[in-house]
């Protein structure tokens, strides 16, 4: 009966929240009449994990809560953390009936700027000088634009906006800057979004992905609605799809099986990583089992009763972490364990 | 009333909570797996009254189903792609039973290779079981025809079950505004299930669809089914009267747009139906007198529905997202079958495979098929049937089998396979 009045209670104090969100913000449909008839694309970029689904999903909800129709989705295969995934979000003021992935994005959103030149993750995939690009990343706009030699606006997250050790509240950055850039969320539907997308979690948590959130949607002032929609290829003035007939090859060529022994090796899912578990072997017990056993990657090898961890193709999921009896393996977020890398490297 | 975010495994979890489900067998597969997660954390929360038991295959889950349907309860499962077929012994089966329970397909291709993505292979061997088959475009509509499909189910006149289709990814983990009618507004349109002489019980024996020799028998009861699977035509289409009525969102068996004045129309099945509605409305703009026809059923097949909206068409492209080995686009020769012979019928009906496998087909594509289509009317000539494959693909294609070929020379022969 308690926990019936308390599930009640938590509704009742939802409602009224709603309703006086409502009240302030006089959201409806008749609000948006007249505005821009024009659809907004947004793609975020980063690796399982990372909460990009949570972060197109609060964005999608400030958009609904601004009177806007929406779609959001994840797009993701078999791997999860730590694999390149990507998840979109469609709004307009017209009921949608684009489907699937965004191919001419407004705005992409790059949560982990290690994916930008990895060509499975699609990252640049149909950018164009009307997108906005905002990355996540130490290196600056300006070098971005150098690297990636585009005619789109690049916009690197400010450096106040993020502390390193705290990557796991990346999606909440992410979103309210997106949000201020895109110019038509006002910071207090952010604010709810956030509240409802994350209800499940603990107060404190909602806390703290709200602070980072309004955070990076006060940084982005100077730069409130850069991203601007474009109109669709006109049914006059299109290029023509290059359809081939697809020419027949014999089962030996067209049976969908790899030749090529153990290639998945050549595969480096180290770059997935995000975390970088550390074996300090003075408290290392030399049991030589556990870590290895647990792994669920096979990239930890014993020799002899040492320990080695392989990173090229360690995910940092951080199993082995959690299992160590003696805890003698350390999380490291990858870039400072980078950073300590090339600090050793120069020493020597 | 309420309009909240869903993405369409949540529409249809609301679909079987708000039709007081009494029982959920359930086995978990990619992309259908959050139904059943959504509704055992509901029975879990006592949001919803109802019994969930997850077994070991998809074939106990559908003879579970069947059998709980036959005591006389109202029955919810969900399947997608491979789960589908490892049920399939059983879909043929208990249809026979003639005990009514609704099934939620989530559409993905089928393995080789194996996939995730969708396509509409998995529901189209489940065409000729005896299920009963409503196709989804939004995640509102896999709500409401979840709803409409167990009364579909239930009738006197059909008593079948029906699957309710999605297709993975484009719906299930896509989310939308859904609007949740008031559970009373249900309580009133779904009803109660009158079992009538359904009613397996404990300590009093039935033997369930018996075994039967010799011909007669069989196609009697088979010719029965048949006959019980096209009542659905016509009690479909009250049903979906009454549901405009009450919920003011209308349904119908074939859902056509921009047909009337049309001589190009589009027909397709599905999600991806949406995008060829908004080629339409461009394609519209730009002076092109072109619809779409977007079947809801497909089993029933709404055949004279079909001939009077296609009635005087000068040229029809059916896309299918399903390849019949051997034959082609399952929809495109439905749809020949349906039109043979009619005086009426468009004299094109071209063939499209697209979607395979969840690949996407662009706006620019919608375009080509309409250009292909009225060239074929202006030429009178059909062309061959196309699958919308682009030259990049292709080489996106060798890129790969050179990766994983020994043969990596003869693929670098200027993409070009040679023979030794």
């Amino acid at each position: 009966m308690l926990a019936l009045c308390g599930a009640h209670g938590a509704l009742y104090g939802q409602a009224q929240k709603w309703l006086r969100y409502r009240l302030q913000n006089r959201i409806g449909a008749q609000q948006r009449a007249g505005a821009i008839l024009t659809m907004y694309r947004i793609r975020f970029h980063g690796r399982g994990g990372q909460g990009m689904k949570t972060a197109s999903r609060i964005l999608g909800m400030a958009f609904f809560l601004e009177g806007y129709e929406i779609q959001d989705a994840p797009r993701y295969g078999a791997e999860r953390r730590g694999a390149p995934i990507f998840a979109y979000v469609r709004a307009d003021d017209q009921p949608i009936f684009e489907r699937g992935i965004i191919t001419h994005p407004d705005l992409v959103v790059v949560a982990d700027d290690s994916l930008v030149p990895v060509p499975a993750a699609g990252v640049l995939g149909g950018v164009d000088q009307h997108t906005v690009l905002l990355i996540n990343s130490d290196q600056s706009a300006e070098t971005w634009q150098r690297r990636l030699n585009l005619d789109s606006r690049i916009i690197s997250l400010p450096a106040e906006t993020i502390e390193r050790d705290e990557l796991r509240f990346i999606g909440a950055t992410c979103t309210g800057a997106a949000a201020r850039l895109l110019g038509v969320i006002k910071r207090v539907s952010l604010e709810y979004a956030i509240e409802q997308e994350l209800a499940d979690l603990s107060d404190a948590v909602i806390e703290q992905n709200l602070s980072r959130a309004l955070l990076a949607y006060d940084c982005m002032k100077r730069n409130q609605a850069c991203v601007q929609p474009v109109a669709d290829t006109e049914a006059d003035a299109y290029t023509r799809p290059d359809w081939i007939d697809l020419p027949f090859d014999d089962a030996r060529i067209a049976a969908p099986d790899i030749h090529a022994a153990a290639n998945s090796v050549q595969i480096k899912t180290g770059l997935w990583r995000t975390l970088r578990p550390v074996i300090d072997y003075e408290r290392c017990n030399r049991c030589w089992w556990v870590c290895s056993t647990f792994c669920p990657d096979g990239a930890i090898k014993v020799d002899g009763k040492t320990p080695l961890i392989d990173y090229d193709h360690c995910k940092g999921c951080m199993v082995c972490v959690a299992q160590c009896p003696p805890h003698a393996i350390e999380a490291i977020p990858e870039e400072v364990a980078q950073q300590q890398d090339a600090e050793q490297e120069t020493i020597r | 009333m309420r309009r909240i975010l869903l993405t369409g495994n949540g529409a249809a979890a609301w679909g079987a909570r708000l039709a007081a489900t009494d029982y959920i067998p359930a086995f978990p597969i990619t992309p259908q797996t959050e139904i059943i997660e959504t509704i055992a954390d509901w029975i879990d929360q006592d949001e919803m009254d109802a019994r969930m038991v997850t077994m070991e295959s998809e074939h106990s889950m559908i003879t579970a189903a069947a059998a709980a349907a036959a005591s006389g309860i109202r029955v919810f499962s969900a399947t997608s792609s491979q789960g589908l077929l490892y049920a399939m012994e059983m879909l043929y089966t208990v249809s026979g039973w003639r005990a009514p329970f609704v099934l939620v397909n989530v559409s993905r291709g089928l393995a080789s290779p194996i996939t995730l993505e969708p396509d509409h292979n998995d529901v189209m061997a489940a065409r000729d079981s005896g299920f009963l088959q409503i196709h989804c475009s939004t995640c509102q509509e896999v709500l409401d025809s979840t709803l409409m499909a167990f009364r579909l189910a239930e009738h006197e006149h059909i008593r079948l079950p029906v699957i309710v289709n999605m297709d993975g990814f484009y719906l299930s983990f896509t989310r939308e505004p859904v609007e949740i009618p008031q559970a009373a507004d249900i309580k009133h349109f779904v009803g109660d299930y009158d079992a009538e002489n359904v009613r397996f019980r404990a300590s009093a024996p039935v033997s369930q669809a018996v075994a039967v020799l010799g011909g007669a028998p069989y196609s009697y009861f088979r010719y029965e089914t048949h006959m019980a699977a096209q009542n659905g035509l016509r009690v479909y289409d009250e049903l979906s009267t009454a549901f405009a009525e009450q919920f003011g969102r209308t349904y119908s068996a074939i859902d056509a747009y921009r047909c009337d004045d049309a001589d190009i129309v589009l027909v397709m099945l599905g999600s991806f139906a949406t995008k060829a509605r908004a080629a339409v409305d461009r394609l519209r703009a730009a002076g092109h007198t072109i619809g779409l026809l977007r079947p809801r059923l497909l089993r029933p097949f709404p055949v004279e529905q079909f001939r009077n909206l296609l009635a005087g068409k000068a040229g029809v492209a059916v896309i299918d997202q399903n390849l019949s080995m051997g034959m082609g686009g399952v929809l495109h020769a439905e749809l020949a079958g349906a039109l043979y012979g009619d005086a009426h019928a468009p004299s094109r009906l071209l063939s499209f495979i697209g979607g395979l496998g969840g690949r996407d087909i662009s706006l620019e594509e919608f375009y080509r098929i309409a250009e292909v289509t009225r060239t074929a009317v202006d030429e009178q000539r059909t062309p061959p049937p196309r699958l919308l494959y682009t030259e990049q693909e292709l080489r996106e294609m060798r890129k790969l089998q050179a990766v994983a070929s020994v043969e990596r020379d003869e693929l670098n022969n200027n993409g070009k396979l040679s023979r030794d």
